[in-house]
């Protein structure tokens, strides 16, 4: 009974995930971000109380000491120079408030960064490369790109995941501001980051670290999803590609072809390093690291010249015929 | 105590016309404090105009989602000529300037303490401008690749690397801003030197116009983090032609050693870029109040504190590289503690408005609006400093927001508030100031309308420096409106620059003192002649001119 309820539930496909494409930053879904939109909400009433205050004896001031019409001009007003007990208290007063928000900021600087990892941790390796994010889980065997999984945290059981970020090129940063502000990927360096989204949901983000021509697409996409979902996803990734006979002819093309130099297929020729692991590419959501949706008509036009909808980026036009086109994207979609 | 008699000689009774050849001669060779002072203000706001064009294509590009009005190249090497040249080109330009027109005027001086060191800072600036921008023909290099720079104007390590940057570009930016920097440097001695040892008699330091002091403040700053830069950009040119591994990551080299020499430099610089700002509000308000700043040792003192603990703050840019929580907090801590002296500058402007009859003319209204913009920018600077909220803000739009508000609302609002003041001592003339209220509104509501909507496109998680950007991710509406605003902007530079163009034809003669004044520069003629001062003055308070107008009841009874 509970076999069959379980099969049921593995046959029906996965409720789509909300995606929270309006990363607001005051709506936080993780940790990190819940504290730091704590310290914001803080800074926001002491330095609003401040506003209203201070731009309230400006504006004051400027109203009420106008000249007007009938003052003689040639009577100076009182000429003060100024007052010790005045400037004290306006010296003071805030050297108070700036050590109440050092204070704050030391603590909420050690409780995000000093946080000790919780028993059920995922570890990931998140690399930049110049407009594209690697993604490596060591314990799980899994290569894949620009879309992490992570698990979702639950009350009872929390679930953290933690990112150690590299680069192999220039500084990218992540940024998922909802989940997390941000951390840079610096070659030479090894950063660290963690991440425990409440909510399963797929959340954007940008690299918030200028790297080039393509900065701007280099766009990522943490998907939070049940431990289950997640170890069920971990466990296909790993899988190699799947030998399709159908469409022999179609993978003899790809590998024909100087594809293979930068991509790897599991269990194929192709074993390039330089641009994103194809093993799975159909399970991803986007194309060019979040640039398009991964649609057929989109995968076809972005193979044929990744130019036109991203510029300047490392995947070249390969100039494909017609037919090489059609069987290097029937190809691909095998790739699930 | 006896004053100083020189023999002088007499002003020409009729100026002759001269020739263009002739006047151009003047120009190019001049080495007087005011004809420099002057090319060095001009040179600004041409790069200003420039800038500000690439700044308003920006904008259009960004206007609506997946626009196409300008390419990912182009529109990284607008933002990073908009920066550079806005930074060195615009603001390093004006603090010499201005320190160059007015720093001997109002301290009793016939010239600056090297005549000829200023010229060679003029020049030598200037070239290091035409060089950047001669990146645009020639930056493409025997590789063909690139045109002007597109690594930003932080120039981040390893990107500026042969590795990632192509052709000659980097090497434009990293020329033409290290050349530029030795005018600045140059100009910084000169304006200690002259400080230090040309003061008018009866001129101690405790009674040098505010404005002076914060000149000379700003001079050290200059002296003391211009070369860090200037070392890192030596490095940086070492690395990318003869092969040395400073900032080359592949070969071991650390990129964010490059973070830290720039920000040991870039920090203390939004300060040094500001302070002109600063000196030039502590000597309007007084004279549209009718009141003495409030305050003087405190303001001083404030400025001297600005100064010394910017010095420690320049890792609150690098929250985001993964210091530990101790380097955090202590950045933190620093750049939190800046807010106190400018606090106190913002009250004791506002005290010394306090109490007065606030006359209301063009420049106390820029006055005016940089006191609310600046209080604005002061207060998300703290927002900023706070590293947690940090990680979020860094790198967004609420950043370019954040030092729009410092760089536009307050440094652009003060510079206009001392073009306003002191255009009637340059040119003789006075500015229209109906023309002049056009310029304020019109700039002031476009400003507003552009950088206020970005602090939101920010908190919204839009980063900076990105040429494009999807639909739906809530960023449109703020975005759209920022560029409604840069159209205003423009009409209100519009309004400027056909007041002055009106106004140096044809304005209404200013006279030696319109503003009823108090410093020296108002005791001698609209425009002054070559040697600024027959006599030299005698001055035995901070304020001669209120003792010569009062002399019933003197400043110097007070002192």
């Amino acid at each position: 009974m509970l076999a069959l309820a379980a099969l049921a539930w593995l046959q029906s496909p996965t409720p789509a995930l909300t995606e929270h494409r309006i990363a607001n930053i005051f709506k936080p879904l993780a940790s990190p971000a819940e504290s730091e939109y704590q310290i914001a909400l803080f800074s926001f009433v002491i330095t609003g109380a401040i506003f209203v205050a201070v731009a309230g004896l400006i504006i004051y001031t400027m109203v009420r000491f106008r000249r007007r019409r009938d003052d003689d001009t040639r009577q100076e007003p009182p000429q003060v120079y100024g007052s010790n007990q005045i400037e004290a208290a306006w010296t003071v007063i805030p050297i108070l408030i700036v050590f109440v928000l050092i204070g704050v900021t030391a603590r909420v600087v050690a409780s995000v960064e000093n946080a000790s990892p919780p028993a059920s941790t995922v570890k990931l390796t998140l690399i930049g490369h110049q407009w594209w994010w690697e993604v490596q889980y060591p314990d799980f065997g899994v290569v894949t790109a620009n879309e992490i999984h992570v698990p979702v945290s639950r009350d009872g059981a929390h679930t953290a995941t933690y990112l150690q970020l590299e680069s192999v090129d220039v500084i990218h940063s992540f940024w998922v501001p909802q989940l997390s502000g941000k951390t840079d990927l610096i070659p030479n360096r090894d950063n660290f980051l963690w991440i425990d989204p409440r909510e399963p949901g797929v959340y954007l983000g940008n690299c918030a670290e200028y790297c080039g021509t393509q900065h701007a697409n280099m766009l990522l996409r943490v998907i939070a999803e049940e431990r289950s979902d997640f170890e069920r996803w971990a466990a296909e990734q790993r899988r190699p590609a799947e030998q399709d006979g159908q469409i022999g002819e179609a993978r003899a093309t790809f590998e024909s072809l100087s594809c293979v130099n930068c991509h790897t297929v599991k269990g194929t020729a192709a074993a390039g390093k330089f641009g994103p692991d194809l093993t799975h590419l159909m399970s991803r959501q986007t194309l060019g690291a979040g640039v398009l949706a991964n649609t057929g008509a989109n995968l076809r036009a972005w193979v044929n010249d990744p130019q036109q909808s991203k510029p300047g980026c490392f995947m070249p036009s390969m100039k494909l015929t017609d037919r090489e086109l059609d069987q290097v994207v029937a190809y691909l979609q095998t790739l699930k | 105590m006896a004053s100083i008699d020189y023999p002088l000689e007499r002003p020409e009774a009729a100026p002759r016309e001269f020739s263009f050849s002739e006047s151009l001669y003047k120009w190019v060779a001049t080495v007087d404090h005011k004809r420099l002072g002057l090319m060095y203000m001009v040179s600004a706001l041409v790069f200003l105009v420039i800038a500000g064009i690439m700044a308003s294509v920006m904008r259009l590009q960004l206007a609506v989602p997946n626009n196409h009005l300008v390419g990912p190249a182009t529109f990284n090497r607008l933002f990073t000529m908009h920066g550079t040249t806005m930074v060195f080109l615009v603001g390093m330009p004006i603090v010499a300037g201005m320190a160059n027109y007015l720093v001997p005027l109002m301290i009793g001086a016939r010239d600056m303490a090297f005549p000829r060191l200023n010229a060679f800072g003029f020049w030598i600036f200037l070239f290091g401008g035409v060089l950047l921008y001669y990146s645009y023909l020639g930056g493409s290099g025997l590789s063909g690749a690139g045109s002007a720079p597109d690594v930003g104007w932080f120039a981040y390590a390893p990107l500026t690397e042969k590795a990632f940057s192509h052709g000659a570009s980097t090497d434009f930016w990293a020329l033409g801003v290290l050349v530029s920097g030795f005018g600045s440097i140059a100009s910084a001695i000169n304006v200690i030197a002259t400080c230090v040892s040309l003061r008018c008699p009866g001129m101690t330091l405790a009674r040098m116009p505010v404005f002076v002091w914060v000149m000379l403040v700003d001079a050290w700053l200059v002296l003391v983090v211009l070369p860090p830069l200037s070392a890192a950009q030596i490095m940086l040119l070492l690395d990318r032609f003869l092969g040395a591994h400073f900032f080359d990551t592949q070969f071991g080299g650390s990129a964010v050693l490059w973070q830290h020499m720039f920000w040991i430099f870039g920090h203390p610089e939004v300060y040094i870029l500001i302070f002109p700002a600063f000196g030039t509000l502590s000597e309007v308000i007084p004279i549209f109040a009718r009141k003495p700043i409030f305050g003087r040792p405190a303001m001083v003192g404030a400025v001297v504190a600005i100064g010394f603990i910017s010095l420690g703050v320049w890792a609150h840019h690098m929250f985001a590289i993964g210091m530990t929580s101790w380097s955090n907090t202590f950045f933190a801590a620093a750049s939190m503690l800046v807010g106190v002296p400018t606090g106190i500058k913002i009250f004791n402007w506002t005290a010394t408005m306090y109490g007065g009859k606030i006359r209301f003319a063009v420049s106390m209204m820029f006055c005016c609006g940089f006191l609310l913009q600046f209080l604005v920018a002061g207060l998300t600077g703290i927002m900023l400093a706070i590293a947690p909220f940090d990680w979020q803000l860094h790198d967004s739009y609420f950043v370019v927001a954040h030092f729009h508000f410092t760089l536009i609302g307050g440094l652009v609002f003060g510079v206009f508030a001392g073009i306003y003041y002191w255009f009637p001592k340059v040119t003789g003339k006075m500015l229209s100031e109906t023309l002049g209220k056009w310029h304020f509104w019109l700039f002031c509501i476009g400003f507003n309308l552009t950088f206020i909507p970005l602090h939101f496109a920010g908190m919204l998680g839009m980063p900076r420096r990105i040429y494009t950007y999807a639909a739906g991710r809530g960023w449109e509406s703020w975005n759209t409106i920022a560029t409604i605003g840069v159209f205003f902007q423009i009409a209100g530079i519009a309004c400027f620059a056909w007041n002055v163009i009106q106004s140096v034809r044809s304005g209404k003669a200013a006279g030696d003192d319109p503003w009823d004044a108090w410093t020296l520069e108002w005791a001698t003629t609209s425009p002054p002649p070559e040697y600024n001062f027959e006599k030299l003055p005698v001055v035995r308070s901070s304020r001669p001119l209120w003792d010569l107008k009062h002399p019933q009841d003197p400043d110097w009874k007070y002192d």
